[in-house]
């Protein structure tokens, strides 16, 4: 028997947190980056979990789409960074300071 | 329900994939060189890769292996590598005063809240967390998968094409070097 899903539900709830306590105390845009994938890959679990205890595989397909998106934000975000890296030669967030009120 | 009543592997398996997963996502907070910050993203993929596998979700296992390790990661290293980047210097200083320990109380909160969430489970999905039957057996995972995508969720999935290619675009017209509007100036 397998364990019960809880287990991996708490897992998940851990890995989503320790993803969005990076994402809140880190400067660099690029750590922040893997911070948002860290906290997508605990929704992605939850997900999996849920489908396997409702039998439905409806929360794999969601994980499927969820993961292209991440796939597709990687690309553009990296993008981004890269851009702001030519102008200011730093990815540190605390720079980019213009729209400051 | 005791936990002798859970079958070892199943137990080990999991624990395999808790400590691959945890350490691999401190790892990612914890070092200050962006490039061992990937490696040990790594690792946590890996470990939801694993328990992916173990709750019968073989064809995201391998996706997640493919895409995740295999591409976004190696996408961070080029990325990291491209710009130079070496230790970050700004991470000791705290401009925000209390940022830490107010990320660290929300955080808790979060995450209490979702575990009180879970030991109450009937609220959230109408049944209480019990070991579930895998999916409907006989037919494979990549079978269902790929008839739930090509039919209930085609209009997403078509969506998604069109997403890809719009990041595609995004991406290189981000990384190009506007010469035209240089020349202009």
């Amino acid at each position: 028997m397998n364990v019960p899903a809880a287990w991996y539900l708490v897992l998940a709830a851990v890995l989503f947190g320790i993803g969005a306590y990076g994402l809140l105390t880190r400067r660099s845009a690029l750590i922040m980056f893997m911070c948002v994938e860290l906290m997508l890959n605990a929704v992605n679990l939850t997900f999996v979990t849920f489908a396997r205890t409702l039998s439905d595989i409806g929360g794999q397909s969601s994980v499927f789409f969820v993961m292209v998106v991440a796939a597709a934000e990687v690309t553009v975000g990296l993008g981004i960074v890269v851009a702001v890296f030519r102008r200011r030669h730093s990815t540190s967030v605390d720079e980019l300071t213009e729209m400051k009120g | 329900m005791s936990a002798t009543a859970y079958a070892l592997p199943s137990i080990v398996v999991f624990v395999t994939a808790a400590v691959l997963i945890v350490v691999g996502a401190i790892g990612v907070l914890a070092v200050r060189n962006p490039v061992h910050a990937a490696l040990s993203l790594i690792l946590t993929l890996f470990g939801v890769a694993v328990a992916f596998i173990a709750q019968s979700a073989d064809f995201l296992a391998a996706v997640q292996v493919i895409v995740y390790a295999g591409a976004i990661v190696v996408l961070f290293l080029f990325v990291i590598m491209f710009l130079g980047v070496g230790r970050s210097r700004h991470d000791h200083v705290e401009p925000l005063v209390g940022q830490r320990p107010l990320a660290a109380l929300g955080v808790a909160v979060t995450v209490g809240g979702i575990i009180a969430l879970l030991a109450r489970s009937h609220w959230v999905t109408g049944a209480t967390s019990v070991s579930g039957s895998p999916l409907v057996k006989g037919t494979g995972n990549v079978h269902q998968l790929g008839t739930a995508v090509f039919t209930t969720y085609l209009y997403a999935f078509e969506a998604t094409a069109a997403l890809l290619v719009i990041a595609v675009v995004g991406a290189v017209v981000l990384a190009r070097r506007e010469r035209v509007t240089e020349e202009a100036e």
